[in-house]
């Protein structure tokens, strides 16, 4: 027994000495990250960096503020084409595919091989794994997530002579209402719009949650074929476009996306369709009593997710990789990722982050933010497939289209679908 | 001669219509500047509505300046407009001076190449200057954002144009008393060309001072990072557009330059009178 | 001077500005035009000689003709009347009127202000409904509301309004000097001819001005080539490609989507484009600038 003690620190003390000088050079973690929703979230991120530098000695994490997700995106894949590649990223959970074709991330699963790694990797959410996970690997680990929710003005509700607490809860009820909040005055002008959905950008986001809740999906889960033109695809899309055009409860042409908040606490419109990220922003500027709900079903519930990932980049050392895991794995434990959620608006994503006493306390007190969780049940993964950027865009000019007028939704998304069939064709063997 | 007679300028009924225009368009002319006053000191409420009466606040400011290291920004980007229009002035002149006065073999080739620049400009070619830098391993850095503006093919036509000018009796009368090529560019050529190098400067100034793309792309973090690139953290969120934060930060950072400009303006239009931008 | 004297020191003395225009111009204008005649390497697939196809696909890709057009239409639009308010503005500083100070300095306030920052303060003047155009469009004349950056048919008229904005008080300060350097003989002698103020205007002053005239030709044509912040911030080039320009979609097609064979290809197309602008400019420069 004495022999083996004295073997095993005999041992130990070897290791120690061959592994002492490369312990002492602190390992590097650099990490771009997004700010999206805005400055002081720099500041949070710089907080937690420096509590896990506290109790992970010889780790040195550094946050880069890379802007947009979408400039986020430009830098990490051009820093690994020529350059430094960071060894951690959060970017966009449609991101996947585009990063694994350029050979930049490594697969999570093959770095998280112990036992509390796999159990950590199934603690999230599967809505949200849905963006992350592809051909049996984990490429992505949620981190701030998100889904569209509704956000409505109680006191315009209440002047329409609605029920303040009930928001509409189908796509009838969504048109009804909205009829009833739109008002104009003498000359015919709108003064006040029943909803906004927005469509600057990214409108395909949006587009996602009519497509969902019309029972069909966009893509397959290997992102290598579209359906844009399936009828039942067509059909939500009608529905999105009379809106504005037939309805005229909706402003016409591209409602731009930064400015739906502003409209929506000028008492421009009476809902709005937004990211749950929006919701602190919202609970800050709206002078009004305003509520958030799931959005309202077609033929079912739903919305797509949205939001960041983790992202393990290729180029980067083994000591790297693993210093990187567990950063990862300490931001995204329940206590923080609750933290996390609270502070940005963010859902926290994975179910036990709820069950933590400050979480539970924070919902009893503002109901709302539970309202995102709740709906994930009926979400779906995010539109991603090979080459996505372009896919997207291509989806994205087409709603443009339809929504301006300029192509009826049919015309739009047969355009759409033969494109992006070109653009798919050669990622399928 | 009187004002009256003038013939560029109005008289009468003429006066009032042109001053009455005039003041209009400077009014229109400075109505983003005059909102984003307004909205920097005033709370997010009144960022859209214009009640006289409304309460002043300096928390935008507050906000703003915690949102992202401005002052850090500011510097960085003083270092480098005055980093490119150094060396922009060294460059350009010296190669000026030589396809001005010196009948080097290859002189013209060379000097249409240059002109190509006028063209060929480095925002255009940004992809690949940005593996040029990724190479030089000067990604991230000051110096690579002014980099490929250093060698300007305006500037040296313009500094060519303007030392052609000047009377060869100067510069013969310069070597009689024993000057060599470089004092007799000192001393003659470039004190004549005083005014052309206002000039320049002013284009250099604005134009990198306001630059946004390359700055964007070849910059990381914020050792480096200039102002437009930092203004740019405001532009687009999932919160949706804050004008209340978005007009303090441009404030904070836009005042010293328009300062500057008020206190200057006469200087620089004195200056241009005898640039010979002609 | 030794000849040899003078053939080293021309060399030496051009030799750092062409190291770095060589660098920095030169090799990647060549380097584009080289990776233009190839596929773009994507992960499994090596980069491949194609020759023309990247052009191929061009001329068949209805979103470059789009852009294309926009950008012509846009650079019709904001040249000629940039440079026409400058001169305007010019004249009017240059002149006896009231508060010539202010009016200078609002005029050339837009050119310290990086449009970055000032693309969100005209995204508010755009917005429809409480937006400053609408207040008074709407809210004073009684006008129906219009979405100005949502619609296809405004969204460039109202880009290219900013960029006017922001270019015409920079080239105002060189019709300005170059006013105030016109001998004052000049106007006298007119004045004694009793010529009229149009007509002094047509034949003395404006052909004085042309060297100024195609000095701010030369930047207003880069500028409307070259700029395209205010794009990113206020429209990212919809709605449907309607407010996208060349070099905001060499951007998107570079950076966004990866296709660096396509844009190259892309890139080749404006660097022709500003070639032939070049040209034609320099070609009228030369005649028309006497030297004094």
């Amino acid at each position: 027994m004495l022999k083996r003690l004295l073997r095993g620190t005999a041992a130990l003390a070897a290791a120690a000495l061959f592994c002492g000088p490369a312990l002492a050079q602190d390992v590097q973690v650099s990490f771009y990250y997004p700010v999206a929703v805005g400055g002081p979230i720099t500041k949070i991120i710089d907080g937690l960096a420096a509590d896990f530098e506290k109790d992970h000695p010889g780790i040195k994490i550094k946050p880069i503020y890379s802007g947009t997700y979408q400039e986020s995106i430009v830098k990490a894949l051009t820093a690994v084409k020529s350059g430094e590649p960071p060894v951690l990223s959060v970017l966009l959970s449609t991101d996947m595919f585009t990063l694994i074709d350029e050979d930049a991330i490594a697969d999570w699963t093959s770095v998280a091989t112990s036992a509390g790694d796999k159990a950590w990797m199934n603690s999230f959410y599967p809505a949200f794994m849905e963006n992350s996970r592809t051909g049996g690997k984990t490429w992505g680990i949620p981190f701030q997530r998100s889904t569209i929710v509704l956000y409505w003005n109680k006191e315009l509700f209440k002047q329409a002579g609605l029920n303040p607490d009930h928001p509409p809860a189908n796509w009838e009820q969504q048109l009804e209402y909205a009829r009833k909040l739109t008002r104009r005055d003498a000359s015919g002008n709108t003064t006040q719009w029943g909803i906004e959905v927005p469509s600057s950008g990214f409108p395909y986001w949006l587009f996602q949650g009519f497509t969902t809740q019309n029972d069909v999906l966009l893509m397959n889960p290997e992102g290598t074929r579209t359906y844009f033109d399936k009828p039942a695809v067509i059909q939500a899309l009608q529905y999105w476009v009379d809106l504005a055009r037939k309805d005229k409860v909706m402003p016409p042409g591209i409602i731009d996306w930064g400015t739906t908040p502003k409209d929506f606490f000028e008492r421009k419109t009476a809902m709005m369709w937004t990211t749950t990220g929006n919701l602190t922003n919202v609970k800050a500027n709206a002078k009004f009593d305003f509520g958030v709900a799931m959005l309202p079903a077609g033929k079912r519930r739903g919305s797509p997710t949205g939001g960041g990932n983790f992202y393990l980049f290729k180029k980067s050392t083994p000591q790297q990789q693993a210093a990187a895991l567990k950063f990862v794995k300490w931001i995204t434990s329940p206590e923080r990722a609750a933290q996390w959620g609270i502070e940005t608006g963010y859902v926290a994503v994975r179910p036990d982050a709820w069950q933590t006493p400050t979480m539970k306390k924070y919902v009893a007190g503002f109901p709302a933010a539970s309202v995102a969780r709740d709906q994930l049940k009926y979400a779906v993964a995010e539109l991603s497939t090979h080459d996505n950027q372009r896919v997207t865009k291509v989806l994205n000019d087409a709603l443009q289209a339809a929504l301006t007028g300029a192509k009826t939704p049919a015309q739009a998304m047969h355009d759409a679908q033969s494109e992006a069939n070109r653009l798919l064709q050669p990622y399928r063997h | 001669m009187t004002a009256q007679r003038h013939p560029m300028h109005a008289h009468g009924v003429g006066t009032a219509l042109e001053t009455a225009g005039a003041w209009l368009l400077a009014l229109l002319w400075i109505l983003p500047l005059a909102y984003a006053v307004w909205a920097a000191f005033h709370p997010p409420e009144f960022a859209t509505r214009f009640t006289p009466l409304a309460p002043l606040t300096l928390e935008n400011f507050r906000k703003a300046w915690n949102a992202a290291p401005f002052a850090r920004y500011f510097v960085n980007t003083v270092i480098l407009v005055t980093m490119i229009l150094a060396a922009q002035l060294v460059l350009c002149t010296l190669a000026a001076y030589a396809f001005a006065r010196y009948a080097f073999f290859g002189r013209e080739v060379m000097f249409m190449l240059v002109l190509v620049q006028l063209m060929v400009m480095p925002d255009v070619l940004i992809v690949q200057n940005y593996r040029t830098m990724a190479q030089l391993g000067l990604i991230d850095t000051i110096v690579a954002i002014g980099l490929p503006y250093m060698a300007s093919a305006f500037g040296i036509f313009l500094l060519r144009q303007t030392f052609k000018t000047v009377p060869k009796e100067l510069d013969e009368a310069a070597r009689v008393e024993g000057a060599n090529g470089l004092q007799v560019l000192l001393k003659v050529y470039v004190p004549l060309a005083r005014p052309v190098y206002i000039a320049y400067a002013l284009v250099s100034i604005s134009y990198h001072w306001n630059n946004f793309l390359w700055p964007l792309i070849v910059t990381n973090t914020v050792g480096s990072r200039t102002l437009t690139v930092g203004l740019q953290v405001f532009s687009s969120g999932d919160q949706g557009i804050d004008w209340s934060i978005i007009t303090a930060a441009t404030l904070m950072t836009s005042a010293p330059l328009l300062l500057a400009f008020l206190i200057f303006q006469r200087q620089f239009v004195q200056s241009f009178m005898r640039a010979g931008i002609r | 001077m030794r000849r040899f004297d003078v053939q080293l020191h021309g060399w030496l003395l051009v030799l750092p500005a062409a190291v770095l225009l060589a660098v920095f111009t030169h090799y990647p204008a060549l380097a584009t035009l080289w990776h233009s005649f190839y596929s773009t390497p994507r992960a499994g697939r090596a980069s491949v000689w194609v020759g023309l196809g990247n052009y191929r696909s061009m001329a068949k890709d209805p979103v470059f003709w789009q852009v294309l057009r926009n950008n012509l239409w846009y650079a019709l639009g904001t040249i000629p009347a940039s440079i026409g308010l400058a001169l305007l503005m010019a004249v009017w500083v240059n002149g006896k009127l009231r508060g010539r100070a202010f009016l200078r300095l609002a005029y050339f306030t837009p050119t310290v202000l990086p449009m970055i920052a000032v693309a969100n303060i005209w995204l508010f003047f755009y917005t429809p409904g409480y937006g400053l155009l609408e207040q008074i469009t709407v809210g004073l004349l009684g006008l129906p509301s219009h979405n100005w950056l949502g619609s296809p048919d405004t969204v460039l008229g109202c880009l290219m309004v900013v960029a006017i904005w922001k270019d015409a008080g920079f080239f105002m300060i060189f019709y300005l000097a170059a006013l105030q350097s016109i001998p004052p003989v000049l106007a006298e002698a007119a004045a004694i001819e009793g010529a009229g103020r149009l007509y002094y205007f047509r034949r003395v002053v404006f052909p004085l001005l042309m060297p100024t005239t195609l000095f701010v030709l030369v930047n207003a044509v880069i500028n409307s080539f070259r700029l395209v912040d205010h794009i990113i911030v206020m429209t990212k080039g919809g709605p449907d490609n309607a407010s996208a320009l060349l070099l905001y979609y060499i951007y998107d097609v570079a950076f966004k989507f990866w296709d660096s064979g396509y844009a190259s290809a892309l890139t080749m197309v404006l660097l022709a484009i500003l070639a032939a602008a070049a040209i034609m400019q320099f070609a009228v420069l030369e005649k028309r600038t006497h030297y004094q």
